[in-house]
């Protein structure tokens, strides 16, 4: 008897403790295990329509195998060759470099770099998961409906998202996805709210605002941004939703198709692109603030140096957060909204490139005279200087309404982005587990595999990006399924080839890494307690999880976390939770 | 059965991959060192493949520049598009130096400053006057930029004054194809509704509305005559289109319920424009770039551009919407909400209208 209530005790341990579990790092890893797997399902569904663009019509076996009748005789379908490009947007930006990303560190790292025991509400943070997995379920299962998932980009505009007579994806894979989104943002909510009040009110003795790592900054920046523009996304999901279901007329007005005039008057789709850029915008830097701040930190402990102008990081990011809100109309410069508009926001628009330098300048002077150690997590934050710098440059030109006439909605704009946006972010998010991983799953990755993965992705991931802005230059529009019905674009069939050759080379690299990640996870080397000798707190906590994070008491904090080779020092690091000596300096906290 | 070969190859390959990991990590600690730690050997390797890599990579964007330099689209067929064009030109020459100098001083320092026991990281956690510099001069430079742009973007955008002598003409978008229509004589276009769509009438033009008798629509392609500024008008059937003029550096969405403006002025004939890209078969045409389902990317109208005389003879063969619409049911009610101001020959207020 006794025996059989212990075991079912040990059972409800089990479920309590990788499943329905409160514990901020186990939520990490359920946030980082679903963003990567619903990750490599939009870089399969990207290698998929880079066949049909690189080869047009031409039969690849493969994708019906893969696909079945999406792809009849190997040959992708134009519907849902949009279907894919939809899906591939949607799931990268928001369950992978939202989602993954932010759920991942910020869940991993607040508590432990502040010196918290768990996040403020355990159970908001494991309802924020839930709601993100039921959310990921359903946009996977919209996948198989009938008419297929939404097809009308991941900006999902009106009327070409309201009406199933305009395009297949429309009906029910649109229902689903607005479903899922919403369960999406109540997920993003509840982590957002949970971060903040954390970071205000959770952290340990000593540890002043100033003395928080970038990393903290960033994620906290990020959270504000979140639940202030999420909220937007909802409502114009919500409309949306009366306009499809309830004949409703906010988007839609004068509309005529497939043989009947619908009878929706005033309403002005224009609107629907104001809501989702108000959130639409801000999520760019949803997506990268985080990332910036992850590279910040290891870039630091790399380079064995502070970061350069950490009070100039943060009110960069700052700068950066706020600017974003008002910078959303740049995404319409040709939506027809009144060309006054247009020359406000390229005002504000180009004011983003000023933190933007600021940024890129700190981290430059932080390598400068360094002592760097080429770990594969300071390979990826170097990567990310890169690609934000490459993409960033270009948005100068991009943010300039004279002269998005002519490249607005083409392959510049795809270039641009995913070079700026994707690229940063993910390697970013690729630096944070090489970096993090011993807190995560207390064991080491290999690092060679981690070189190879690197020049593997960087060098694809060039490949694929850069070649884009001359298709840009060409005139090429994006979301097309084909260019060979214009003579124009005869020449740019190569450059297409190449694209997607890099394409999947990239996709095969990133094989390395799956491989790394689950044997590591399993098999790899023990952690030692602080591998990078770093200086934040969460390397004074034990190898093994214990739940509450100190098994005594929560250290305090005494400096800030970037005292690297600081001269009189007999180590290169000195931690939080040494006690400053007599006269010494608090670098953060004095000008 | 493929499917299924596949999946049992990954887990064999898999499997084998994870054994061979497995073997190096224990030769790696019978040799007492650890898989993860990054060995002088490995921290000189990759700080010898950052310049190596910037050689590459540099080398990789002036190659794209010399191989597909030449598929940018050719000079502007327009008078506007000379400025956005030169606008271009000075945005590139300032961020081409940016790019190079602040890659080449990443790689750079990435190579020079590789870990060395024996030496230390200089602290210098910052530098307040050099924190201010890159603050203020991207702030001179953007300022100048923008100032730039937006004098620029200004001048495009007005609308042509009523009494210059302009083309007047209507672009109407809808799956997956364009109709322009003329607004003829009189300037002006008739009213239009999707709810009068019948048959031939496929803009929905109130036939009676005085306007749309001299009305002239036309499909498949349309004229413009050279050195004359032309108003375009954007309207849509059914969902957002976009009209991309990529050769006239000109573009604006086509937007259900309201109508859009967009002018230039073409600066060569279609005859010019093909001898100075040297190719006899080449056309002005008008893209689709906003996602508008499936046959989205074929939906194309070309466009022809000529002397006034030819430009008027042709307009000349087109009929008329009363000639080409005979039984023409007058319809008694007007739908009052929309048409207020449709006929109202300038368009100034409309966009500003529906924010």
């Amino acid at each position: 008897m006794s025996a059989h209530a212990e075991h079912h005790h040990h059972e409800e341990d089990f479920l309590f403790k990788y499943v329905f579990s409160q514990d901020h790092k186990m939520i990490a890893k359920q946030f980082l295990v679903t963003g990567f797997t619903m990750g490599f399902i939009g870089m399969l569904m990207s290698t998929f329509f880079r066949l049909q663009l690189g080869w047009p019509g031409k039969s690849f076996p493969i994708l019906e195998t893969f696909m079945g009748d999406w792809a009849p005789n190997g040959v992708l379908d134009p519907d849902k060759y949009l279907a894919l490009v939809t899906i591939h947007g949607t799931i990268m930006v928001f369950f992978l470099l939202t989602a993954g990303l932010s759920g991942t560190f910020s869940n991993l790292l607040i508590p432990l770099q502040i010196g918290a025991r768990d996040m403020a509400s355990g159970f908001l943070n494991m309802l924020s998961y839930w709601f993100f997995l039921t959310s990921s379920i359903i946009m996977l299962y919209s996948l198989g409906v009938e008419g297929g998932p939404a097809s009308a980009g991941w900006t999902i505009y009106p009327p070409l998202s309201a009406l199933p007579q305009a395009i297949p994806g429309s009906g029910t894979g649109m229902t689903l996805w607005l479903v899922s989104m919403s369960l999406f943002i109540v997920s993003s909510l509840l982590g957002g709210l949970n971060y903040i009040v954390t970071i205000i009110n959770l952290r340990t003795k000593g540890m002043k605002m100033t003395r928080m790592p970038l990393t903290i900054w960033a994620f906290f920046l990020t959270a504000i941004l979140g639940v202030l523009s999420f909220p937007v996304l909802f409502s114009a999901a919500l409309l949306l939703v009366f306009d499809r279901s309830f004949h409703t007329s906010f988007y839609l007005s004068d509309i005529y198709i497939a043989g009947e005039s619908l009878g929706y008057e005033g309403g002005s789709p224009i609107l629907f692109e104001h809501l989702f850029w108000f959130l639409g915008h801000p999520e760019v830097y949803i997506v990268l603030l985080p990332a910036l701040g992850l590279s910040s930190e290891i870039i630091s402990v790399n380079a064995r140096k502070p970061i350069f102008g950490y009070r100039a990081m943060i009110g960069s990011m700052m700068a950066i957060g706020f600017i974003s809100f008002i910078v959303w109309g740049h995404h319409m410069f040709m939506s027809g909204m009144n060309p006054f508009l247009g020359a406000v926001f390229t005002f504000t628009t180009l004011l983003v490139a000023i933190p933007s330098a600021v940024k890129v300048f700190n981290y430059l002077t932080t390598l400068f005279k360094g002592n760097l150690v080429f770990t594969p997590q300071m390979l990826f934050a170097i990567g990310l200087v890169s690609t934000f710098i490459s993409g960033g440059l270009t948005g100068i030109i991009l943010g300039d309404a004279a002269l998005d006439i002519n490249i607005h909605d083409t392959y510049f704009v795809v270039g641009h982005f995913h070079i700026v946006m994707g690229l940063s972010a993910i390697f970013g998010m690729f630096a944070g587990v090489y970096h993090w991983f011993p807190k995560l799953f207390t064991r080491m990755m290999n690092n060679k595999l981690g070189y190879a993965h690197f020049w593997i992705t960087i060098v694809c991931a060039y490949g694929v990006f850069l070649p884009m802005h001359f298709m840009g230059f060409a005139g090429m529009p994006r979301r097309y399924y084909d260019y060979s019905n214009f003579p124009m674009f005869d020449g740019t069939l190569e450059i297409g080839e190449i694209i997607s050759v890099f394409a999947i080379i990239a996709a095969l690299g990133q094989v390395i890494f799956l491989i790394n990640f689950v044997y590591s996870a399993i098999w790899g080397t023990r952690a030692p307690k602080n591998p990078w000798n770093s200086n934040t707190l969460e390397w004074t906590t034990p190898v093994e999880h214990i739940h509450g994070n100190w098994p005594g008491e929560i250290p305090e904090v005494h400096r800030w976390p970037y005292d690297y080779s600081k001269p009189g020092k007999e180590l290169d690091y000195v931690p939080q939770t040494v006690p400053l000596e007599e006269g010494e300096l608090d670098e953060g906290n004095h000008h | 059965m493929t499917k299924f070969l596949i999946i049992v190859t990954g887990i064999l390959g898999l499997a084998v991959v994870f054994q061979i990991l497995r073997t190096f990590q224990l030769a790696a600690k019978l040799r007492g060192k650890n898989d993860w730690e990054v060995t002088d050997h490995e921290n000189k390797t990759q700080a010898l493949m950052m310049p190596i890599f910037m050689v590459f990579f540099f080398g990789f964007v002036i190659w794209q520049i010399m191989r597909w330099g030449h598929l940018s689209l050719p000079e502007s067929a327009s008078i506007h598009g000379e400025e956005t064009d030169m606008l271009l030109s000075v945005t590139w020459w300032i961020i081409t130096p940016v790019f190079f100098i602040t890659h080449i001083l990443l790689f750079y320092f990435c190579y020079k400053f590789v870990y060395n026991k024996d030496r230390r990281a200089d602290f210098y956690p910052h530098n307040n006057k050099l924190e201010m510099l890159w603050t203020i001069v991207p702030t001179i430079v953007l300022t100048c930029l923008i100032i730039y742009g937006l004098v620029t973007w200004n001048k495009i955008m007005t609308p042509i004054a009523e009494d210059t002598d302009h083309v007047l003409i209507e672009l109407y978008g809808k799956q997956f194809d364009w109709t322009a229509r003329y607004a003829g004589e009189d300037m002006r276009f008739g009213d239009a509704n999707t709810r009068r769509i019948e048959g031939a009438n496929v803009l929905g033009i109130d036939s009676a509305d005085v306007n749309a008798a001299d009305d002239k629509i036309v499909k498949g392609e349309f004229h413009l005559p050279v050195n004359k500024p032309v108003q375009f008008v954007f309207r849509s059937q059914d969902i957002i289109h976009s009209a991309y003029m990529p050769h006239f550096r000109a573009q604006m969405n086509c937007v259900p319920g309201m109508k859009t403006q967009f002018n230039f002025v073409p600066k060569y004939t279609t005859a010019e424009m093909r001898e100075k890209v040297g190719n006899p078969e080449f056309d002005y045409l008008v893209l689709c770039n906003k996602i508008c389902g499936a046959a989205h990317y074929n939906m194309q109208i070309k466009i022809v551009v000529e002397s006034q005389e030819d430009y008027d003879k042709w307009l000349a063969e087109q009929a008329t919407f009363i000639a080409s619409n005979e039984v023409a049911p007058v319809q008694p009610e007007k739908p009052a909400v929309i048409e207020a101001e449709a006929a109202a020959p300038t368009l100034e207020n409309d966009s500003t209208k529906t924010e």
